[in-house]
């Protein structure tokens, strides 16, 4: 470990600012975009599931017309 | 003998390779969360400071695997897109366009991390230096190929469309790897080469590769992903897509 004590590992010899604002930036970009990727994912799969349904109400209400009639 | 031999062309398919990505993702993460903390580790609690440029350095656990990827990132890309372009293999054109918001991404951390090295050791923030003015036109680059494919409607065109301009794009690589070779920059050189011993101690080099490798594995994780969605997105209508989603409920 090279660090003595916390307060001087952040603190970074006066580079505290610059050394952490990087880190910071590149942590949250790195979460926050699998987390889109995961979000998108499922709105897409919920979006076609609903067309696919959509599409079989309406088949089978095609073939269930003439019966009624 | 033959019988041994893997067919990967047929990972080539949208539809086989669908699955098999989905199996591969959570093995990318768990190695960039392996990778990404022993790279960190070493980065941030055990190598010693600089001795010129104190603690500030430590930006190089971030700074050069970003940048690496950024470069990196863009030839898998124009490679994918080349090869989409010469073949038509659908699946090529849906790597290029799911791995360029990623290389964007850092495009962009290379940029900002630079940046936030640059002011306490150059004293500025930014300079029109060659090292970093083509590394701004690689993120231009990105933004161009994703604003290009996402305004044409016909998916097959804008594969297209976008393999030319990221084929043409190509030439910058190689301007940002040798910039500071090439023109007396304020960057400094290489931290690594391939054609000498490299300069620094041996934990900053470990730690800078490790962190390297966590940031590649990371990419390819990401890039799965996204591929992913894109082929659901554009495949549809496709048999195998309904009987997923089918199986799905």
């Amino acid at each position: 470990m090279y660090w003595s004590s916390f307060s001087e590992f952040l603190a970074m010899g006066n580079h505290g600012v610059y050394v952490w604002g990087s880190v910071i930036v590149m942590a949250i970009a790195m979460i926050v975009e699998p987390l889109l990727l995961i979000r998108g994912q499922k709105s897409l799969v919920a979006r076609l599931k609903r067309q696919l349904r959509a599409e079989r109400q309406d088949n089978h209400a095609d073939r269930s017309t003439p019966l009624q009639g | 003998m033959s019988n041994r031999v893997i067919n990967w062309f047929k990972f080539a398919s949208p539809q086989a390779f669908y699955p098999l990505a989905g199996k591969m993702i959570p093995w990318f993460w768990a190695l960039a969360a392996v990778f990404g903390l022993a790279g960190l580790y070493l980065g941030f609690l055990v190598a010693p400071t600089d001795a010129q440029q104190g603690e500030g350095y430590r930006i190089i656990f971030l700074h050069v695997p970003a940048s690496w990827l950024s470069m990196f990132i863009y030839l898998v890309m124009a490679f994918w897109a080349g090869l989409g372009l010469a073949f038509n293999f659908r699946l090529s054109a849906m790597m290029a366009t799911a791995l360029a918001p990623t290389g964007a991404l850092f495009a962009f951390l290379s940029l900002w991390t630079g940046a936030l090295w640059g002011k306490p050791m150059w004293g500025t923030w930014w300079v029109w230096d060659a090292r970093l003015t083509s590394e701004l036109i690689l993120l231009f680059l990105y933004v161009g190929f994703i604003a290009l494919q996402s305004a044409i409607d016909d998916a097959r065109r804008a594969d297209r469309a976008g393999a030319i301009l990221a084929l043409v794009g190509v030439v910058n690589v190689p301007i940002i790897y040798f910039s500071v070779k090439w023109w007396n920059t304020l960057h400094q050189g290489s931290s690594v080469s391939l054609t000498k011993s490299p300069s620094m101690a041996t934990t900053m080099l470990w730690g800078m590769l490790l962190c390297a490798l966590a940031c590649w594995m990371y990419a390819i994780a990401v890039a799965l992903m996204r591929v992913r969605t894109i082929i659901l997105e554009r495949e549809r209508h496709t048999d195998w897509v309904r009987a997923e989603l089918i199986g799905k409920e």
